[in-house]
């Protein structure tokens, strides 16, 4: 007899992942896909994609899913779990959709407190559209629009995010996570499992960012991009809990 | 014969290689005379009868692309 | 039995009877009346109210709750509208039905609060980015517009079109007597909806994107089928020409009104004048310009703008007919003396 040590999870479709090789989002996904199925939500979720490289996430997500404009994933989401309160909502957004265009989106989705799941995807760079800058790219990091580095004096520090975020009083779950080794994919498994776990008990609104590697956005290898996310990025971006006041509705 | 058997999905490893370092044992390689249909060199478990079905290279996959399996 | 109301909180109560569970608005002078009314009654009716961060996210709020099967509206006025055309496009790309009610008013740009028809183009012309239309019902009075309120959102519905209700600032603010009818809501088909529902069928989803040209098209043209059906079923429009009458005026909504006002002068001066009233803008009731009776000589297009029906105007003509035009811009509204000054130059040969 066979036991099954690890297997793709049943939370993802059988359609091939679009991303490059070597790309956070699979894994990210892969951790979605699992808390989803572990904690028994999934056939009742609704997926809500953004624009970028992830916008045909509803496509990987084994759920119901919808594809919003960019920047507006919150708002769409909104519009969902508040006319369908049983469902389990979340949105699935990179930082030139979440830091960039749809910052009005987010924080207000967070300032209403509107009990759904966030998934923030921060790879420093707009990966869809050939690697330009991003609010999230460091500084003196080389990118298609700032082909000498992100210079501070011109374009100032990166956008904090999960910093700012956890200083909206009704949000509820505010995480920074990073998929850089094992040890940490398992430790944001187990900050978006609670992300999940919190909107099933109507705690609010919960958001896990994933610092997460674009090798090719990036010029460099996976192993490379890991070594970076776990270096710099890591260091600008202090991982940990920034806020949670999870308590029911 | 192998305790656990790990499976490469050769059609959907893209060859990242996240995998090589993550193994503990550094049982995994870069399979070179293997090209799949993306253009990509899978990899491959180099000596299945150490590895402890330990996962990390499966956790880590972006494509969940590594099947692991026991025999009990 | 009638109640004396405001045209906007009539809107509001005939949306709430037509089923419409979903309110996302934003504030926006003259439309104000209908996020308050919604505020309060929308909860009572056991549905979702929000007013949104801005009218970006609140056609965003609509494009999610219509994804699930919900009726869904919004409301703003002009500039607001030119915001909502990103989620509009989104709905039509994602073939989702909805109502968005402008309670228009002058531009462009800020412009001001009094009304206008200025958003004529915007709203028959797709407005946003694609190849869409979307329907558009122009009430002139308090009791159509609940009427059309009504039947927007069964066109949305049967047609998985976001819908327009177009009326402006004095329509959404004068009170009048008003029913809110009993209106039947049609039996559409469900099946496509998003709402978590995966383990008792086969997973929806719901997406305006097709990188592929030849899904895309596939896409468009099935739609412009769809279109096709709008303009065979779905035209509205009023129309008062009888043989006798010299000039007919092309008027809708607001316009329309006053111009009905300047007929009676005329008549009583021997001037005889019919009346083409455009109900929905899009699509246009072009066959109504055509088999006019003989005595007919001129057309008047009279809008609250600088010209904008009257390029429809010209279409549905073909050159049968000399058009002239009379417009007030701006926020200025046009008393019917004006009209029936138009029209006497008109009828010497002077207009």
């Amino acid at each position: 007899m066979t036991k099954v040590l690890y297997e793709k999870s049943r939370g993802l479709t059988d359609t091939p992942l679009t991303y490059c090789p070597g790309c956070s989002h699979g894994i990210i996904h892969k951790l979605v896909a699992e808390s989803l199925v572990e904690l028994g939500l999934l056939e009742n979720t609704i997926t809500v994609a953004s624009v970028g490289c992830s916008v045909l996430a509803y496509d990987f997500f084994n759920c119901d899913g919808i594809q919003a404009a960019h920047g507006r994933a919150p708002a769409v989401a909104v519009g969902i779990k508040r006319t369908n309160p049983d469902k389990i909502v979340f949105t699935y957004q990179g930082d030139g959709d979440l830091a960039s265009i749809g910052t009005a989106e987010i924080i207000h989705a967070a300032h209403r407190g509107d009990n759904i799941t966030v998934i923030f995807v921060n790879n420093a760079i707009y990966g869809m559209t050939g690697g330009q800058m991003a609010p999230t790219t460091l500084v003196g990091q080389k990118t298609s629009t700032s082909p000498l580095g992100r210079m501070e004096n011109l374009q100032g520090r990166p956008l904090l995010v999960s910093e700012m975020l956890s200083t909206i009083p009704s949000a509820t779950y505010i995480e920074r996570t990073s998929v850089h080794d094992v040890p940490h994919i398992r430790k944001a498994k187990k900050a978006i499992k609670k992300a999940f776990q919190n909107q099933a008990e109507n705690k609010g609104f919960s958001l896990v960012e994933v610092l997460a590697a674009c090798p090719i956005g990036w010029g460099q290898t996976p192993v490379d991009a890991a070594k970076f996310v776990a270096d710099e990025m890591a260091s600008y971006y202090p991982l940990g809990l920034y806020k949670d006041e999870g308590v029911a509705k | 014969m192998a305790k656990n058997r790990l499976t490469v999905d050769t059609v959907v490893c893209k060859g990242c290689i996240l995998c090589v370092p993550a193994c503990p044992l550094g049982i995994l390689a870069v399979d070179k005379e293997t090209v799949n249909a993306k253009g990509y060199n899978p990899v491959k478990c180099t000596d299945m009868d150490a590895c402890t079905g330990c996962a990390m290279c499966a956790m880590i996959c972006p494509d969940s692309a590594i099947r692991l399996e026991r025999e009990v | 039995m009638k109640t004396l109301m405001k045209g906007n909180e009539a809107i509001c109560a005939a949306a709430i009877q037509a089923g419409c569970r979903a309110f996302f608005g934003y504030p926006i002078t003259p439309q104000n009346e209908i996020p308050e009314y919604m505020s309060y009654h929308m909860e009572r009716a056991g549905g979702t109210f929000i007013q949104a961060e801005s009218e970006v996210s609140a056609i965003n709020m609509v494009f999610g709750a219509a994804a699930t099967g919900v009726r869904a509206m919004t409301s703003s006025s002009s500039p607001g509208m030119a915001l909502k055309q990103e989620g509009i496009s989104y709905m039509v790309g994602a073939d989702l039905p909805g109502l968005i009610v402008n309670i228009s008013r002058s531009g462009p740009g800020l412009g001001g609060i009094l009304p206008s028809q200025s958003d004529y183009f915007q709203a028959t012309r797709g407005g946003g980015n694609g190849d869409y239309f979307t329907p558009v019902y122009a009430p002139s009075g308090v009791q159509e517009a609940t009427d059309l309120t009504q039947i927007a959102f069964n066109t949305a519905e049967k047609y998985r079109t976001p819908v327009i209700l177009l009326a402006d600032g004095i329509l959404g603010q004068m009170m009048e007597p008003v029913e809110i009818k009993e209106h039947p809501r049609i039996e559409a088909d469900k099946s496509w909806v998003v709402d978590g529902r995966a383990d008792e069928r086969s997973r929806n989803t719901i997406s305006s994107l097709d990188l592929s040209g030849e899904g895309l098209e596939r896409l468009n043209l099935k739609r412009m089928e769809r279109y096709q059906e709008i303009i065979k079923n779905e035209i509205m429009v009023e129309r008062q020409v009888e043989e006798g009458d010299e000039v007919v005026i092309a008027a809708y909504g607001l316009a329309a009104r006053i111009a009905v006002n300047a007929m009676e002068e005329l008549k009583a001066e021997g001037i005889n004048v019919g009346l083409i009233r455009p109900i929905t803008l899009w699509p246009f009731p072009e066959l109504a310009f055509q088999n006019l009776p003989k005595s007919v000589k001129h057309i008047l297009v009279a809008e609250l703008s600088m010209g904008q029906m009257i390029e429809d105007v010209r279409r549905s003509v073909a050159g049968s007919h000399p058009i002239h035009f009379y417009g007030r811009c701006g926020g200025m509204v046009f008393e019917p003396s004006e009209i029936t000054e138009k029209v006497r130059q008109i009828v010497k040969g002077e207009g």
